[in-house]
Formats: structure tokens, sequence, C-alpha cells
């Protein structure tokens, strides 16, 4: 029984608080670097054929993107100091691994988007149309570059390698394979073509959305037909993907794959567990639905294959096994129901009935998938990495700051879900807001400086438009 | 490991000094005239004032992830011991920016809610910007330490001299950000921003006075520094030059000039600045890690060294761009009347 001193530690407040803001920041990323990738793919598009659809749509998916970006970059800032204020130890004692990729994370990716951010949202009239691409494209390049060293970083802790360790501090050894680390590469794919299909789902509900009310006809027969070919391409890559990324862990976390399928003991020709609801205590499965030896097919691509158990290591060191077995089952639903989405529509547009009413209510209803997916696979594998912050090496106990009280944690901790509460629900209502007006025609008037957006509308003159 | 021959820590002290001093004149001024934006004298007058940094400050903001991202990298002792240390500045300062920077976006497109935003604006650039005071004050006054890690209590950061730090800092970000309207607007308004300037500029010029008499008096080492032959001599420009700033900045603000006032103010912050850095140098946990005991390994410093040197030049010419594309009075109406 956990008592109120363990209910106020300041170890476990700090990981709720962690995960509190990691996984609302995530979930903008997840929808940004899908965002400003679409953005430069139309204003490419436009910039090549010249139809005027792919502007309008260019400059409305930016308007939703702009307050998307807002939200993650104060979301985002929030991240870095986690490390200081709450995890001291583990910033002191992997620093000098890390904090170059976090660094370079900065350099790179964030300057790059804030730079050319400014050009991209305000710009449109104030410099060449070519030149308002390449900031789109360099917007889109910055949130590349910024998961790929941020990943590098993340996957470091789960597989490290090019390190060497004295008086308990990391020191680098080799560059090169601390940031291609053996999960990176997985990861890093799994994690950006994650974020393209939750995006890509996004847009296909939006159009959806207009195509059942019989607005903005043009631009949404676009969206929603580029956007499946799209998926098309993307949903059953993420697949093999993730099943790549799945035999990677088994290699280098195989605790993790245990608890992943709550599976205990070491055994070849294992089943896959459908559904079960693990027991940690008695080391065993209730209520549990199997299929005999696909689990073994599916890890390691061989019927006969061995998969270890929990039971191979030491308590202490067993990952939680409920949160990431069910996150894990979510994550791979969703994956199959998209799969099934994406092939009822090859279907329908062999037919040429891409517009079926019911099958737009499936995109509309489908729209969020992605958030739920991209949650619950962070989930898994963050979750399913416990107890250790650098894998086998440094525990999440030995990490958090020694001076820190339950009471600091849980002060912070409640203004973080304040704040939070405060801002993400307002922030779905204006990118609402944007869905429901629409792509309109693109401001044609020159802007000298400032918003050409806002402002306009913030004048009492012009304000009755907000209001429709 | 490879021993590397080279000692980097002077040269990461100095990009380190670079972007600290950056954020601090940069995210300053649009802190600086978020705050004067609660006083605005109307809707119009507010949109401009808002309009006139727009486009830059999530650039100016993401050079907060510089600083405390370089911190860890280059001294990354000096990272794990002060955050802890000024725990809850830190928090306010993260919770203020997160309603501020929102409030860019939320105060346009949310038509009900319109001065909820507003109150966001001023009191969260007003609430990050004293935060960072506080922070200041708190690093001058030093932090109890045990081996790495910080292992005082998270409240022992406010004391009456951080808390006045934090005061002083928000009349300079004041300052600053005045001088930026002075700049960027013209007629009724650039009238109001000399005004809210002046009031700033009496607000800085106490601060200064004060917090030098006051800090001598609680850290003497400070004081050995300041005061002791042959120092004294060698600092005596600082406060000399800083005498002649202020009255090139009183001046500026009350003739016509349009950019005088805003360098005047960088020259008032990077005098104190320089201050700072004499006062407490070589250390970066005041009196107990210098610059080197808390420096990373030479790996890490030459790791990050090879794309900063190269990257910085960029970012410093594109931020150049991003604002030229922007530069001129800013005018919210353009085309709509």
């Amino acid at each position: 029984m956990p008592t109120t001193a363990a209910a106020l530690s300041p170890l476990l407040l700090s990981r709720l608080q962690f995960a509190w803001v990691i996984a609302w920041h995530i979930l903008l990323p997840a929808f940004t670097i899908g965002t400003a990738s679409f953005i430069a793919l139309l204003e490419g598009l436009h910039l090549a054929t010249g139809r005027d659809v792919y502007g309008r749509l260019a400059a409305f998916w930016t308007r939703i993107f702009a307050i998307a970006f807002g939200m993650g970059v104060v979301s985002g800032i929030v991240m870095p100091f986690q490390f200081g204020t709450n995890w001291s130890r583990y910033a002191d004692a992997t620093a000098n691994v890390l904090s170059p990729l976090f660094a370079y994370e900065g350099i790179m990716a964030f300057f790059l988007e804030s730079a050319f951010l400014g050009v991209l949202l305000f710009g449109r009239k104030l410099v060449p149309r070519w030149a308002h691409f390449v900031a789109a494209l360099m917007v889109a390049l910055g949130t590349l570059f910024s998961a790929f060293w941020i990943l590098a970083a993340n996957s470091w802790m789960q597989t490290p390698a090019g390190y060497v360790i004295i008086d308990g501090r990391f020191y680098p050894a080799d560059w090169l394979r601390i940031i291609f680390n053996p999960s990176f590469p997985y990861r890093f794919a799994h994690t950006v073509v994650g974020f393209y299909v939750t995006t890509g789902f996004v847009v296909i509900g939006v159009a959806a959305y207009y195509l059942r009310r019989g607005r903005f006809a043009e631009e949404s027969r676009t969206m929603l037909s580029m956007t499946l070919w799209l998926l098309t391409v993307l949903v059953p890559l993420q697949i093999v993907i993730g099943d790549q990324h799945g035999l990677n862990t088994l290699a280098y976390q195989p605790a993790k794959i245990a608890a992943i399928e709550a599976h205990w003991n070491t055994e070849s020709r294992m089943p896959l567990t459908l559904f079960a609801i693990p027991d940690e205590k008695n080391a065993t499965n209730r209520a549990a639905i199997d299929i005999p030896d696909l689990g073994s097919l599916i890890l390691t691509h061989d019927l006969n294959g061995v998969v270890r158990g929990l039971k191979e290591w030491p308590r202490d060191q067993w990952p939680p096994v409920a949160i990431p077995f069910f996150a894990f089952r979510i994550m791979v639903g969703i994956g199959l129901l998209m799969l099934a989405l994406v092939a009822t529509s090859w279907w329908l547009r062999a037919r040429d009935r891409l517009q079926a009413v019911w099958f737009l209510r499936l995109c509309e209803f489908a729209s969020p998938a992605g958030f739920v997916a991209v949650i619950a696979g962070w989930t898994t594998t963050e979750v399913g990495r416990q107890p250790w912050t650098v894998y086998g090496l440094l525990r999440t106990a030995d990490s958090v700051s020694p001076a820190l009280t339950g009471i600091d944690v849980a002060l912070s901790f409640a203004g973080y879900i304040l704040v939070y509460l405060a801002i993400y629900p307002v922030g779905l209502m204006m990118m609402a807001r944007i869905v429901r007006r629409g792509p309109a025609e693109a401001p044609t008037e020159p802007i000298a400086s400032g918003r050409p957006e806002g402002p306009v509308r913030a004048l009492p003159a012009a304000g009755a438009e907000d209001s429709p | 490991m490879t021993v590397l021959p080279f000692d980097f820590v002077p040269l990461w002290t100095l990009i380190l000094g670079f972007g600290v001093f950056y954020y601090v004149l940069f995210d300053g001024f649009d802190l600086g005239v978020g705050i004067l934006y609660g006083f605005a004298p109307d809707r119009a007058a507010r949109n401009l004032v808002m309009n006139s940094i727009a486009p830059v400050w999530d650039g100016n903001e993401t050079w907060l992830v510089l600083g405390g991202v370089g911190l860890l990298a280059a001294f990354p002792a000096a990272f794990a011991i002060i955050l802890p240390a000024v725990y809850f500045p830190i928090l306010a300062m993260l919770l203020a920016l997160v309603f501020r920077g929102v409030a860019f976006e939320f105060h346009y497109r949310d038509v009900e809610h319109r001065t909820i935003w507003d109150h966001a604006f001023c009191y969260g650039s007003a609430v990050a910007t004293f935060a960072q005071g506080v922070v200041l004050g708190a690093f001058i006054q030093g932090f109890q330490v045990d081996g790495r890690q910080f292992s005082g209590s998270a409240f022992d950061c406010f004391t009456p001299f951080s808390l006045f730090t934090g005061l002083a800092l928000v009349c300079g970000y004041g300052l600053l950000g005045a001088g930026w309207l002075i700049m960027k607007t013209e007629g009724e308004l650039q009238t109001w921003a000399r005004r809210f300037g002046r009031y700033c500029f009496i607000g800085v010029l106490v601060a200064v006075a004060v917090v030098s008499l006051w800090t001598p008096l609680i850290e003497p080492y400070i004081a050995h520094r300041w005061f002791a032959w042959p120092n004294i001599g060698f600092l005596s420009p600082v406060p000399i030059v800083t005498a002649l700033l202020a009255l090139w900045e009183w001046r500026s603000l009350n003739n016509r000039s349009e950019a005088a006032a805003f360098i005047g103010a960088i020259g008032l912050f990077l005098m104190s600045y320089i201050g700072i850095a004499i006062s407490l140098w070589p250390f970066i946990v005041p009196y107990k890690f210098t610059l080197w005991q808390a420096a990373s390994a030479p790996s890490t410093q030459a790791f990050l060294l090879v794309g900063t040197l190269f990257l910085l030049p960029v970012i410093l010419m594109y931020t150049g761009w991003s604002y030229w594309v922007f530069r001129g009075k800013v005018r919210a109406d353009i085309g709509y009347h």
C-alpha cells in the first residue's frame, strides 16, 4: 500500500510530471512535423503547377500550423529545463554524451524553424514565391532535424553505445556510434512515419468534414485524394517498420518485449497473447486469449523461436508490465484499423466512390486516431525502458534531483496540470475554428508588416468577420 | 578517451556568454514590449505593439533553449546545480512563457476571450521577466552544494536581494521594450513609448544604484574583487561608462531620435552584464565551481564546437534576414481602410 509519504515521493511525482509535459508536448510535433512537410509539398506543387487550389490549401494549413507550432515551441521549451530541475543527477551523468545532441537540435532545428517561420507565416506577399517555398521547405527540414536529434538522444537512452563510464558519469568514445546507436534508425523511421500518418488522418478528416457539408469541394477533393495516396504508401510502410523496430527491441531490450507481451516464462513456440490481465505480483496472466505459436513467429520470424520471459531478470529490473502491454495493443490495434481504412479507400477509388458518405464519416471519425497511437507507442517504449533512464546502466531512481522534496514537485506538477489544461483546449478550439472557416481565398492585399491574418480581424471595424 | 591538447573552456565561455546576452537583449525587448502592452492606451495601439514583435518572438525565445542546453553541454555541473536551486523561478518562467506564447496566437483568433489573452500576454511577460531576475539574484548569492549537486531547499532562492533583482529586470526589459517600440512606431504611440521608456529608465537607474551598493555588502568575494587595489583602478571605467550611457539614454528618450534609445538600453545592459561577469569570474556556480571545474569532457566540447562555429554565423545571418524582411515602422491596417 502506498503511504502518503510514497505518494508525495519526489521521484514518482517527477516521473508523473515528466510524463505529463512530454505527453502533451509530443502531440504537437506529431502534428507539426507532418503538417510542415505537407505545407512544403503544397507550396512546391503550387510553384510547379501554378494551380491556385494548392496555394489556398498551403495558406489554410499554414494558419493551423501556426497555432500548433506556437504551442509546440512553448511546450517544448519546458522540456530541457525538466532535465535540470527534476533530473539533475541524470543531467550531470549523461551530459557529456547527450548534451551535444540536444544542443544540435537547438542550433540546427529550432533556428531553422523559427527563423523561416516568420517568413512562412507573414511573408507570403513580402518575398518572391520561390523564396516562400524555400521558407516552407526550411521549416519542414527544421522539424525533421529536430526529430533526428531528439530521437537520437532518446534512442541512446534505450540502447546506449559508444560511451565509457568514469566515476559514474558517461563519456563519449565514438560519436557516430552514439548518434547512430542500435535502435535509432528504427525509432526515427517509426516515429517520423507515424507523425506523417497522424497528420494524414487529420487532413482526410478535415477534407471529409467539408465534403459531407458540400463546402470547398475542389480543395477537399484534392486533399482527400492526394492524402489517401500518401497513406497508401505510409500505413503499410509503417507496419513493416514497426515490425523491424520490434525485432530490434527484442535484440537489445528483451525485457521490454517480455513486458509488452506479458511474457513471463522463457519458451519457444510462444503464443501471441491478444488480451490478458497481467498479474505482476504472481507473474502470470489472467483471462488470457492466446493464439498458439504466433508470438514466436512475429517476434523471431520463426515458429520455434525462443523468446525470453521476464522471470529471466531479477524483479528489480522489471519494467511495469500492464502499461506497456495495453499501450502496445492500443497502438497496434489502431494501426490495423488504419490499414483497413486505407484498403477500403483503394476499393472505393477503383469504383470512383471515394466520396461515399459512410466513408467520409469514417474518415472524420478516424482523424484523431494517429494521436492516440503516438501516445500509446510512446508510452510503450518509455514505460518499457523502466526502471532505467539509461538502459541497464542508470536507474530512474538514481536520476532524480537529490534536493527536491515531494511538496516541491507536487506544487510544480499542479502548475503544469493547470496551465496545460487551460492552454490545450483553447488551442484545439482555435484550430477547430480555422477549420470551420475553411480554406478561403488567400489574402491579396499587400501587407507591410505584422500579421496579415490576425490584426485585421482584431480591428473593431473588421472584427465582425470573426463571428460567423 | 582521447586526450585533446586544446582548452575549449574559454571559447565555450565566450559562446555561451554571447548566447545568454543575445537572449537577454532579444527576448528582453520582446518581453519588455509584452509588459508595456498592458499599459497601451487602446485596442489599436495594443495591436501595433503586439505586431511589432509577432514575427520575431519565437526566434528570440529559442535562444533560451540554446542558453539552457548550451549550459548543459559546456558546463553540466552548473546546469545540474543551478536548475534545481532555482526550481520555482524556472517553473514560473516556463509557465508564464507558455501563457505569453500562446497569447500571440489566441489573441487574434479567440474573440470572446480577448481580454483574458491580453492579460495573459502582459502578466506572462512580466512574470517571466521577474522570474529571470530572481534567478540572476540567486545566482549572484550562490547556492548550497554537496558534491556536484544542489543540496539546499528549493525556496532558498527567494531572498530580498533576488526579489529586488526581479523587479530590476522588469524595469530593464521594459526599457529595452520601450526602445524597440520607439524605433518601430510613430506619432502618438511613439510618444507614449517614450513616456514609458522614461518611467522604466528611472526604475533602471535606481535598480543599478541599489544593486551596486547591495551586492558588495552581501558578497565579500565581490567586494574584494571590486575594491581591492589595483582592481578598483582597472574597473573604474565600468561605472563611468555606465553613467555616460545613462546620460545618453535619458537624452535619447526625450529628443526626436528613433533608434538611439534602443541602442542606449543595449549599452546599459552590456555594461551590467560585463559588470556581473567581472564580479563572478571565474565562477560558473558562484564561489563553488569555476568554469573549468564545471566543464564537460573536452571531446564533448570539441564535438559541439564544430557544428556551432559553422552554424552560429549562418543562424545570425538568416535571423538578420528575417529582421530585414520585417524592417521599418509596424502598421497593422495597410490596405484595409
